[in-house]
């Protein structure tokens, strides 16, 4: 009964997000106030709706309703609570479901914070959202339909991949949604800009929030999937680029050269045509990597179930909203104006070149990701383009962008004096070059990548320290945007040294060991106590203890696992991690050796300096966008608004 | 006009994505099924000294299963592997690929040995003769050294119980 009743409310999801697509819209070209009106509660009930459906979803995991078929293939009587709320998301079905939720869950953010906004605009926005609603939602019902019932009734379920039985995977997936899926919101802004044919400073004025906050979002997201690759696939690795995680790092470096572009927009009214594609552009990899993910073309490590309808309707879906969007483009852009003019060396230089490398980036990961299937469907040959690829790709580029990090705060708007940019970094300049030159040395060794990593890390930071104090000199209030963007952008340098710094001088030992052997990495030792049985919830385990040492003194006892899940005889290892500011010591259980008589097991041990700064730049990036989304001007703007529209009305 | 040139490309890719939906990327016909299994003698992984070839295979079903340390796609089908070894009658014997010896050896001490024994091609030779397309690739050889099956890309829980069990059971008949 429940079960159905998700399903009812799914289809009077799709009802409502036609009606929020088609109406509004109309409404708003008609200039018809009834229609228009529409849009809010419209949106706020398909919300409603969705939320049904998928709490009706999760009551039957929790319920262990095996009669559903997505629950019996997800979930396992024996699977701990937290992963059955968990497993919700855990296959094609549900993934989509959250997609949905999140979808709808940000229209009813932009129903509720658009107070401010001309109704025609917010009409459109929302009627946008609805439209993009009223695919997913065909999509769902259609081929993907999480509510199947099985008969006969098994009498358990096939049990959720052991790989997604871990905490990160509880909030990774939604974090990676509210991003992807956050970009809608720019890009509906975007399109109803096109439509309305009003691209200005306003415009980009209401879409920067929005855009920066799916950007923390992706930003996270992408962080915690790193992380959870990390330390649940066991090979200590923290990015494979795979197909999947491609898909999520296009959208971001996309929307990352949108918050840039936007900005320009904003303050200068300059880049109009250029901003609206990149929105559209973020919004349509977004896509894309749903359209990757679900669909097979690609083979990946996340490869999900597929069935060719699923993959030929997503097409369908992409081209129609992508295409539709990029003729609206192609139609109302000549009619942009230019906005305002720029000199050679300036900060609209400065940032356009930042988007240009960004999106090169981008187009070189999607290029390194349909590659295989290009040359495919050209017949030529079937092949995969690996980790090598994208690294000699992404560090030529990556250099020059770093550079303008340190660079760009230092540039005025309009026109830069050469002389007077010079002046205002140059104490950055020998900061840099130690970094770059004996930095290194004090870890160890130095070859150029180091060098350069952290050349350009130190570069970042020294120059946003002098563009902090020359404003604190400026003195007077300093907006929460200029915090946030220094924020960020010392976020990237820390991000820079984790990656120099683990990639240059990480070090890997596989050994064979016995109770009391010890094995040393950087100065600390391990010593192997042995292996023990330990039974789990819903998997037997053979856990060690390595006792972990620094200059005679114990520190603490390590516990990597190697666990079996009952249900589907799958091995998984657990890597157990001390995980400090400067290193993490990574330790992983191998297989038992000589059948396991001799209590010998091979173990690998890492020693990671520095890896953690990966995910704690990361995390700077998200508070800076944080930062910068909340800033004073949005709010203010929006009362002053506010005011004034109360003042006519009265 | 040059605002038309993001649809313009666009439209290119979903060109491209159609026709990739109607390849399935992990089946790839091969003119080599039905043939016999081209001949090498390769040095055996860590006993360079000792050679293996397929003619000594002759009168037994076994399996070639074509990986290599740097294979991301090979360790998520390698627990199947070892899964399998441990309580097959078919023995599988690996060609480590373009690949370090050392970095194969360890590789194969950290994630456990399925493989009778594994040799090395180096310089991707006998992957030529073979057409490897990419690595993992895993062939089945009946008793008469010729290639029944070809399963590109990992071997999967359903190919294993579907296909490749199957067609095991009956050539060993």
């Amino acid at each position: 009964m429940i079960p159905e009743l998700g399903h009812f409310a799914l289809i009077l999801a799709l009802l409502v997000a036609a009606v929020q697509g088609v109406l509004p819209l109309v409404g708003a070209q008609r200039n018809s106030g009834a229609w228009m009106a529409l849009a809010r509660p419209a949106a706020r009930t398909q919300f409603t709706m969705i939320v049904v459906a998928f709490a009706c979803l999760t009551y039957a995991f929790v319920n262990d309703d095996f009669s559903v078929k997505y629950v019996f293939e997800h979930s396992n009587s024996q699977l701990p609570l937290v992963y059955r709320f968990a497993a919700v998301w855990g296959g094609h079905e549900g993934s989509l479901l959250l997609w949905m939720l999140m979808l709808s869950g940000w229209t009813f953010a932009v129903s509720l914070l658009s107070r401010t906004l001309p109704l025609a605009m917010v009409a459109r926005v929302i009627a946008v959202l609805g439209l993009v609603s009223c695919g997913f939602l065909l999509f769902i019902l259609l081929t993907s339909d999480p509510f199947e019932r099985l008969l006969p009734v098994p009498a358990d379920g096939a049990d959720l991949n052991p790989l997604l039985q871990d905490p990160g995977l509880v909030i990774h997936p939604p974090m990676l949604y509210m991003g992807y899926v956050g970009f809608s919101v720019a890009f509906a802004f975007a399109i109803a800009a096109l439509i309305a044919g009003q691209l200005d400073a306003a415009w980009a004025r209401w879409s920067r929030p929005w855009t920066t906050a799916a950007w923390i979002f992706l930003t996270l997201g992408i962080a915690l999937g790193s992380g959870w690759a990390y330390y649940t696939l066991g090979w200590g690795g923290w990015w494979f680029w795979d197909p999947v995680e491609n898909a999520s790092f296009m959208p971001w470096l996309v929307g990352t050269a949108l918050i840039h572009s936007l900005a320009v927009t904003e303050k200068r009214g300059a880049f109009k045509n250029w901003t609206v594609l990149l929105a559209i552009g973020a919004f349509s990899l977004s896509l894309l990597g749903t359209f990757l993910v679900r669909s097979g073309v690609l083979t990946s490590v996340h490869a999900f179930a597929t069935d060719p309808r699923r993959g030929i309707f997503v097409l369908v879906f992409l081209t129609l909203v992508i295409g539709s969007s990029l003729t609206l483009f192609a139609w109302r852009a000549p009619k942009v104006g230019l906005g305002g003019k720029f000199g050679l060396l300036s900060r609209e230089t400065l940032l356009l070149t930042n988007n240009v490398l960004l999106l090169v980036a981008a187009a070189s990961v999607l290029l390194g990701t349909l590659y295989p299937l290009l040359l495919d469907a050209l017949g030529l040959a079937k092949l995969s383009v690996g980790p090598p690829y994208f690294q000699t790709v992404f560090v030529p580029l990556m250099a020059p962008l770093l550079f303008l990090i340190g660079l760009g705060p230092s540039s005025r708007w309009k026109q830069s004096e050469p002389a007077e940019m010079f002046k205002r970094v140059r104490f950055a300049i020998p900061f840099a070059l130690i970094g770059g030159i004996v930095l290194p040395f004090a870890f160890g060794n130095w070859t150029p990548l180091i060098g350069l990593g952290l050349l350009l890390a130190v570069w970042i930071a020294a120059a946003t320290a002098l563009d902090i104090r020359r404003r604190f000199a400026a003195g007077g209030n300093i907006p929460r945007a200029f915090w946030g963007m220094h924020l960020a952008h010392i976020g990237i340098a820390v991000f820079v040294v984790g990656v120099t710094l683990v990639k240059g001088y990480e070090t890997e030992k596989d050994v064979r060991m016995e109770p009391g052997d010890t094995v040393t990495a950087g100065s600390y030792s391990l010593r192997f106590l042995g292996v023990k049985p330990v039974p789990g919830p819903n998997y037997r385990s053979d856990m060690a203890d390595i006792e972990l040492s620094q200059d005679g003194r114990v520190l603490r006892v390590l516990n990597p696992e190697k666990r079996v899940f009952l249900s589907q005889e799958m091995p998984m290892t657990i890597a157990a991690i001390d995980a400090g500011p400067f290193r993490d010591i990574y330790v992983a259980l191998g297989e038992p050796l000589a059948g396991g008589t001799t209590g010998a097991w091979s173990v690998r041990v890492h020693y990671k300096p520095f890896v953690d700064w990966i995910w704690g730049g990361c995390l700077l990036m998200a508070l800076g966008g944080l930062l910068a989304a909340s800033d004073r001007r949005y709010r203010v703007h929006a009362q002053v608004t506010a005011a004034g529209t109360e003042g006519v009305r009265a | 006009m040059r605002f038309l040139i993001p649809l313009g490309l666009f439209l290119l890719l979903v060109g491209f994505l159609a026709a990739g939906l109607k390849l399935d990327p992990r089946e790839v016909p091969s003119p080599l099924i039905g043939k016999p299994a081209p001949g090498f003698a390769l040095p055996q992984l860590g006993a360079p000294s000792a050679r293996f070839s397929p003619v000594d295979m002759k009168g037994k079903v076994w399996m070639l299963n074509v990986w290599a340390s740097w294979c991301v796609s090979c360790r998520e089908e390698h627990p199947l592997l070892v899964e399998f070894s441990r309580n097959a009658t078919t023995p599988i014997y690996g060609l480590d690929y373009k690949d370090q010896p050392a970095d194969a050896e360890r590789w194969l001490k950290q994630f456990g040995n399925p493989y009778a024994l594994s040799v090395a091609d180096a310089d991707g030779r006998v992957g030529i003769d073979y057409g490897v397309y990419g690595v993992p690739e895993t062939y089945i050889i009946d008793k008469q050294g010729v290639i029944r099956y070809k399963q590109i890309g990992p071997v999967t829980p359903e190919v294993l119980s579907n296909k490749i069990q199957p067609l095991l059971a009956e050539l060993n008949k």
